[in-house]
């Protein structure tokens, strides 16, 4: 069968057999977007953690037939190096990262997280950023989250001025 | 890398004497100067960890067009940071900017590969020496050519950014090698003293950054091929199940299913997608033999002090008498621990008429080399394994003997095979950290000082089995030198110590997890201490600093002891519902010390600060070191508070993060300060030394905060 939906702002359109496929297949074999990780398939560790209409998804769990018509983002479509999101750019200035591998996921779940709490507390973050990291690099992503927000509420007031 | 393909084998230069002893081998085709190089002299004096594979003619650099330098890595990068610091050292000695330099894993077909591994926290200890031999020696022999394409004198030149100058001329390095097939190879330069240094030192920001930021597709299971089909391999899930016989008639007919191969003793889907694959593995039955179902309770009755082989790996003075009424005794015991490293294992292979490409996370390169090559019966030489970034090693990527299954797919169905494990699979088909089993016997003398020390222990297999060493070298040494780590008693002002191991096969993989006998030997030992201590009514700091000497390397663990109960304001008496927990390791020659400090809520252990002391001696980067030892201090934590495997049913058990309880960004610390002494002039290890006091320092400060002492891992009140 045939699913439609936006994926980092292009339309696709995808061709296939089973529409109960994890959404996370399809991602990585079908578009060819790598960022997006498989760590366990069961919605146990949050590596696979894309946006599906600006919520945080665990995609290995998510059957693609549901992204029908739906904007979904992955860490490819976050920012780039021209332009990062601020969940990036407070990465980049943390050295947050390790091995690396759980990194996309953690920070799709924080760029959701930024979306409804734009100043999340350190409960917050506890209780909303639930993914694991093997490497435990969870120390600087703490600060890296609380840098995201500054960012985020910095670009916001430029905005702002600008506007 | 696949350009390597093209390397000329014509031009060799070789050439002896003069200090060192070289090979050098140069590809001349359009504007790449590729250059191979080996130095077997220096392949011999360096630290017993490097093996790199010194005798052929591989890659070391490789200067690009756009006057990069493209260094092949014979370790790999599992997020440890070598990879910086090797640009660091380079970028040194060659005069480049660190923007100026790649470093990526060497294929085993053309780069110098570590014929062992990586691991041991050793990357880039073993490497410290060497790599900036050869990046200075590279510089002088590009000055060497400048100067004759120049027709300047060579004394005249310097080198910056990349660039060759004498203050007029100036020459890239890319354009002084281009065109040139026979390189000078002048005596190994000196060295530039470290106070001169731009990059080595210096806390440089990673330089896998932004590929891991921007989600570049770098680790082993992103890798591609065209026309690249998908694998399922079935494992067993029964400790000790061997293959009897499989039903496969359904999963030939599943959509998508390419083909169901079975080869010896296990079975394989191919498909065209890796859903298709694994829905077609569901539906194969296989029937086991189960000789035996394993339970806990056997396997804990296997692994105690008193069974299997004993050797004391440390005697001094003499033993506790066992009628001693001042002997205090008490036991100790980790579980079995997985590795539970995010990406999972996997491996993309192509068979093509006998020449093998594997791309797969490894640490291992070399040996999955020689492996592959033995199963498939070709030659060494027509492997090539292309290690990618691994999304976590920890000591489990040390056998990646399923490239040879993938390699096999690969031939059977003619296509490129990329397969992976399931998360099941990993837990069950871990090569776990074995479960341990410690008898701590101790003795006060009369001036309230600890008089005798006994450490007994019990483990499963570590280094025994394993395929990086040679099986004699545990033979030979009649002990096992992994579970060894971290089971000596230290305080060497303690009159009468010994550590004696008792080594027992488990009938389920047991092997390296970072650390390895590091984590549970400080629990029991430094646990055990702060009993003593205890009872004497001391100071738990000022006991350890009383029964330590000021000399040699025991000065480097008396100095680490020192500063972190120093920067920790390490106090014995529990404050306002917080107490203060301390516990120090030594570990590969690199001493650590750590003071958490703990309180309990809603009746679990909530820790709240790490101060840890460190000496691994020189540090490259400051940054990167002070992210191991955070990563490695929360990893700890969660082995030590949170992480167990269990038989149930014949099985082990959890198969899944969550139940596999683990730390969360909800547990960790919000505060760790890291504290360096550079007790020596060369790197030491890194990765794993600051593991070893973590489950020691927080069980000590719930004895102080609750009078209760846990002596098991995972700490539960
Ligand atoms: S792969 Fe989706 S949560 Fe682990
Ligand atoms: S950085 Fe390695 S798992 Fe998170």
């Amino acid at each position: 069968m045939k699913i439609e939906f936006t994926i980092n702002g292009v339309l696709q359109s995808v061709e296939i057999e089973d529409s109960n496929t994890p959404l996370l297949w399809v991602v990585r074999d079908v578009l060819n977007l790598k960022g997006t990780k498989f760590g366990c398939g069961k919605a146990a560790c949050g590596a696979c953690t894309l946006h599906v209409d600006d919520e945080a998804v665990r995609s290995c769990s998510y059957a693609v037939k549901f992204a029908e018509g739906k904007q979904i983002t992955t860490i490819e479509g976050l920012g780039s190096p021209q332009d990062p999101h601020p969940v990036q750019q407070a990465w980049i200035e943390e050295v947050v990262p390790q091995c690396g591998y759980c990194q996309p996921g953690f920070m799709m779940a924080t760029a959701a997280l930024l979306n409804k709490k734009p100043n999340p507390s350190d409960e917050d973050i506890d209780n909303n950023i639930v993914n694991v990291c093997r490497c435990a690099t969870y120390y600087r992503m703490r600060k890296a989250i609380h840098r995201a927000a500054e960012l985020t509420q910095e670009t916001n007031l430029k905005t702002q001025e600008n506007v | 890398m696949s350009k390597a393909k093209k390397l000329s084998r014509r031009k060799f230069l070789v050439r002896g004497g003069l200090g060192t002893v070289g090979v050098l081998a140069l590809g001349t085709y359009v504007f790449r100067n590729p250059i191979r190089r080996s130095i077997l002299k220096m392949v011999e004096t360096l630290p017993p960890s490097y093996m790199g594979s010194g005798t052929e003619a591989n890659l070391w650099f490789e200067l690009t067009q756009e006057n990069k330098v493209i260094f092949h890595s014979p370790k790999v990068e599992m997020g440890q940071g070598s990879f910086t610091s090797f640009a660091q050292m380079i970028a040194d000695e060659m005069d480049v900017r660190l923007d100026q330099i790649e470093v990526v894993g060497a294929a085993t077909k053309t780069g110098i590969v570590d014929v062992l591994s990586t691991g041991g926290s050793l990357s880039v200890g073993s490497l410290w020496q060497p790599l900036r031999e050869l990046a200075a020696t590279m510089r002088e022999m590009l000055k060497i050519e400048a100067a004759k394409k120049l027709s300047v004198e060579v004394s005249s030149l310097t080198t910056n950014d990349g660039v060759i100058s004498n203050g007029l001329k100036t020459i890239t390095y890319a354009e002084v090698a281009y065109g040139i097939t026979e390189w000078n190879i002048p005596d190994t330069p000196e060295l530039k003293p470290l106070s001169s240094y731009k990059f080595i030192g210096k806390p440089v920001k990673r330089i896998d950054l932004a590929s891991k930021v921007f989600g570049d597709p770098i680790f082993g299971l992103d890798a591609e091929m065209p026309e690249m089909l998908h694998a399922a391999i079935i494992r067993p899930s029964k400790i000790g199940a061997t293959f009897n016989s499989a039903d496969t008639s359904k999963a030939a007919q599943m959509p998508g299913v390419v083909k169901v191969v079975q080869i010896d003793d296990w079975v394989a889907v191919v498909a065209e997608s890796y859903a298709q694959a694994l829905a077609a593995k569901r539906t194969i039955k296989v029937e086991w033999n189960i000789l035996k179902e394993w339970t806990e309770k056997e396997m804990r009755e296997m692994l105690r002090v008193g069974k299997g082989r004993l050797m004391i790996t440390q005697k001094e003075g003499d033993a506790i008498d066992e009628e001693d009424d001042e002997l205090v005794s008490m036991i100790f015991t980790s579980p079995i621990g997985a590795h539970a490293q995010i990406e999972p294992n996997g491996a993309l292979a192509d068979y093509n008429n006998g020449d093998i490409t594997v791309v797969l996370s490894t640490q291992v390169p070399g040996k999955t080399q020689e492996f592959v090559a033995d199963a498939l019966g070709v030659d060494k030489d027509k492997v090539n394994i292309i290690p990618a970034y691994l999304g976590g090693g920890f000591g489990r990527r040390l056998n990646t003997n399923h490239a040879i299954q993938t390699v096999q797919l690969s031939k059977a169905v003619g296509k490129p095979v990329k397969y992976i494990f399931t998360r099941k699979e990993e837990f069950q088909n871990d090569l776990f950290r074995p479960p341990t089993h410690h008898i701590m016997k101790g003795k006060l003398g009369s001036d309230g000082l600890i008089d005798s020390l006994e450490h007994h222990y019990a483990s499963g297999d570590v280094a025994i089995g394993a395929i990086i060493l040679p099986g004699l070298l545990n033979d030979v040494l009649g002990t096992d030198i992994g579970a060894m780590r971290g089971g000596n008693i230290m305080y060497d002002k303690i009159p009468n110590h010994r550590a004696e191991q008792w080594h027992t096969t488990l009938p389920f993989a047991t092997s390296w997890w970072r650390s390895l006998g590091l984590l549970a030997n400080t629990f029991a030992v430094e646990s055990f201490i702060d009993e003593l201590a205890l009872k004497a009514g001391k100071n738990p700091v000022e006991l350890r600093l009383a029964q330590i000497s000021k000399e040699g390397n025991q000065k480097r663990i008396y100095d680490v002891i020192q500063l972190a109960a120093e920067k920790g304001n390490y106090n014995d008496t529990p404050m306002n519902g917080r107490a203060m927990g301390f516990a120090a390791s030594t570990d590969s020659n690199s001493p650590a010390a750590h003071v958490v400090e703990v309180s309990i809520e809603n009746n679990q252990i909530k820790v709240h600060k790490v101060i840890c002391a460190f000496d691994c001696g020189f540090v490259v980067n400051p940054d990167q070191v002070r992210a191991q030892c955070e990563g490695a201090i929360i990893m700890g934590m969660s082995a030590s508070m949170f992480e167990k495997m269990t038989i149930e049913d014949g099985e082990l058990t959890p198969t899944i993060y969550g139940p596999y309880d683990m730390a969360l960004m909800k547990h960790a610390p919000k505060t760790i300060d890291v504290h360096f002494i550079q007790g020596a002039d060369i790197p030491l290890p890194v990765g794993e030394p600051p593991m070893g006091p973590i489950g020691a320092a927080v069980a000590n400060a719930v004895r102080r905060l609750t009078g209760k002492r846990l002596t098991d891992l995972p700490l539960k009140l």
